[in-house]
């Protein structure tokens, strides 16, 4: 199956939010997801490039396509990867950042706990004073 | 993009005849002696001059051995011909993509006609027997040589084997789980019973999946009938839990984003109880006994927009 | 792009072209709030239907729209969310809470008419 090269995208101000959530729909369109799908991802994309540049200032974005293979057993699947990163202040608590409503800012805080609800999988890590990785995937159906 | 810059290097590796052996890399594994390459080629060259009778000799052994019996003649005999076309261009080039293309667009094509997949197998183990004979028939004077061109030829059929096999089972699946979708879509239909009004009579087990579709499905039939109010009927579901009472927390919230006002009926009061016990917030979902109350209620919905002027504040404050 | 906001009796309606950034939709806000200020509006409709996400920005900023015009006596209607588009914001964790919406433009007018004629005159309509 081929394989896709990554996408980066340097995330600075908040129209970088917009191409993040624009380059990774674009891709999951080229990947064959569906409608709801194409936007559960894309707002994903937004609310975790927005917290790089509310909370850590500048950052980036990788996309790419991965491919489980399949076997006779099972068919393979083939998903999107988002991989946010950013060496801003971290976060001391991520429990607390992960309930709905917290918020350190003046947000909603539903970034963190909405954008694993959207996606299928998702993994933070974050050390205060090195900064914060946020990797989520969406499996296509 | 990328496909087109991977075959610009699939050709250039094919004319260098140096860097030729490590486009078998994924074939056959990480290191081929140029031996087995050189083997490789001569075997491409054999089935190339001896492709219009290998091919009728193949197609021949199919109808004998009574499969693709849902096929005409001829049709399994353009069938074979591309297969093997591209069963020399995976030895040729060790690249399977074109193959797997193929054999999931051969599958599309032949799924629906009723061939089964012991019957694939059937005719791609077919295609390296009559093969393997062709082998042996033309190196049987040296039994050596014979023994290493086998060697070289046995990992890539069994690899080609196995792609057509997967293909096709994949695309099976991919079929099957696309008519299941349908037949669910089909089982619960968004009913529209008058003007601006849907109802959604949901019946059998919900699960997350099945959740997610029905909602979908009503938000669309939302936009596309202008409904203003939506009874989703539960009656018929027999376990509602937690999860089914927070899709359809949900499922009302997204609705009215859109505008309408969803009345959900056929939910017992003590299951209600329950759900508010382990902390289900249904104070936002507006519930009524059965389907006919349901119905009711979402036509005075209909009428106080219809005749508001007579209608006083608080009523229309309670409408909504 | 600054979005076009259009006078229509005694309503504003702004009608969103593409894609906002987070300052576009500020400035949205803003123009919103001199706007209603400026005209007296009785109500501001934003129409959302080429949006192809709403997040928890646009959702706060939209929000906040509602409650500058709500505190200048004028009501505030979204419409034209798309389905999928709904349905994700409720997976994120989002509802616009007091804002009213309505499914396009007609109905979104037909609903500020009902909101703002409570009371009011009596309109022949049957
Ligand atoms: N990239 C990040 N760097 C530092 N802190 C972060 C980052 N992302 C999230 N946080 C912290 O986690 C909290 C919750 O994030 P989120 O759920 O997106 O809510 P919001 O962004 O609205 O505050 C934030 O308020 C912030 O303190
Ligand atoms: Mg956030």
């Amino acid at each position: 199956m081929t394989a896709k090269a990554e996408i980066h995208i340097p995330i600075n101000s908040d129209s970088d939010i917009v191409t993040a959530r624009q380059q990774g729909r674009a891709l999951a369109q080229e990947m064959g997801f569906n409608g709801s799908d194409l936007t559960v991802i894309s707002t994903a994309i937004s609310e975790i490039a927005r917290n790089i540049v509310e909370h850590a200032k500048s950052g980036e974005i990788i996309l790419n396509a991965v491919n489980s293979p399949g076997t006779v057993n099972s068919p393979g699947k083939i998903g999107l990867v988002v991989i946010a990163r950013d060496k801003g202040p971290g976060i001391a608590d991520i429990a607390l950042a992960m309930q709905d409503g917290y918020s350190t800012g003046k947000g909603l805080g539903v970034g963190l706990p909405g954008s694993r609800r959207l996606m299928d999988e998702f993994e933070i890590t974050s050390a205060p004073g090195i900064g914060t990785t946020v990797t989520m995937k969406k499996w296509k159906r | 993009m990328d496909g087109k810059k991977r075959e610009r290097e699939t050709r250039t590796k094919n004319q260098d005849p140096e860097k030729r052996e490590s486009s078998y890399e994924s074939l056959t594994g990480p290191v081929i002696p140029e031996s087995t390459a050189a083997l490789l080629r001569e075997l491409v060259s054999h089935l190339r001059e001896n492709r219009t009778q290998l091919r009728e000799e193949w197609a021949r052994r199919i109808t004998e051995s009574q499969l693709l019996l849902a096929m005409t003649k001829e049709e399994i005999f353009k069938e074979a011909t591309a297969v093997y076309d591209n069963y020399i261009a995976v030895l040729e080039t060790g690249s399977v993509e074109a193959l797997e293309a193929y054999a999931r667009d051969l599958s599309e094509r032949i799924i629906p006609r009723g061939v089964e997949t012991r019957e694939v197998l059937g005719i791609v183990l077919l295609l390296r027997d009559v093969l393997a004979r062709s082998l042996f028939k033309k190196y049987q004077a040296d039994f050596a040589l014979l023994n290493r061109v086998l060697d070289a030829y046995e990992p890539a059929a069994n690899r080609i084997a196995n792609t057509v096999g997967v293909g096709f089972v994949q695309e099976r699946e991919r079929i099957i789980r696309q008519q299941q979708e349908a037949i669910r879509e089909l089982s619960t239909p968004v009913l529209q019973v008058r003007e601006r009004l849907l109802i959604l009579p949901i019946i059998g087990v919900i699960d997350p999946q099945r959740a997610r579709q029905l909602t979908e499905q009503l938000l669309r039939g939302i936009r596309a009938n202008r409904a203003k109010v939506v009874v989703i009927d539960i009656t018929g579901v027999p376990a509602v839990d937690s999860m089914v009472a927070n899709h359809l927390v949900q499922t009302v919230d997204a609705s009215r984003l859109m505008g309408a006002t969803v009345i959900v009926t056929g939910l017992s009061s003590e299951i209600a109880q329950t759900l508010v016990t382990i902390g289900v917030d249904l104070t936002k979902m507006k519930t009524v006994g059965d389907l006919q109350g349901g119905i009711e209620e979402a036509e005075r919905l209909l009428g106080y927009k219809v005749n508001m002027v007579t209608q006083s504040t608080d009523q229309i404050a309670a409408a909504k | 792009m600054r979005v076009p906001i259009l006078k229509q009796g005694n309503y504003l309606i702004a009608s969103i072209q593409s894609a906002l950034s987070d300052y576009e939709l500020l400035q949205l806000r803003d123009d919103l709030a001199a706007q209603v200020g400026r005209f007296r509006s009785k109500g501001v409709i934003v129409d959302v239907t080429v949006l192809d996400i709403m997040d928890s920005f646009a959702v706060r900023t939209l929000r906040a729209i509602a409650q500058i015009a709500r505190m200048r006596g004028s009501e505030t209607v979204i419409v034209g969310i798309q389905p999928e588009v709904a349905f994700a914001m409720v997976q994120l964790g989002l509802a616009l809470g007091e804002v009213e919406t309505a499914l396009d433009l007609e109905e979104g007018l037909a609903l500020l008419e009902l909101r703002t004629k409570q009371g009011g005159s009596r309109d022949s309509q049957s």
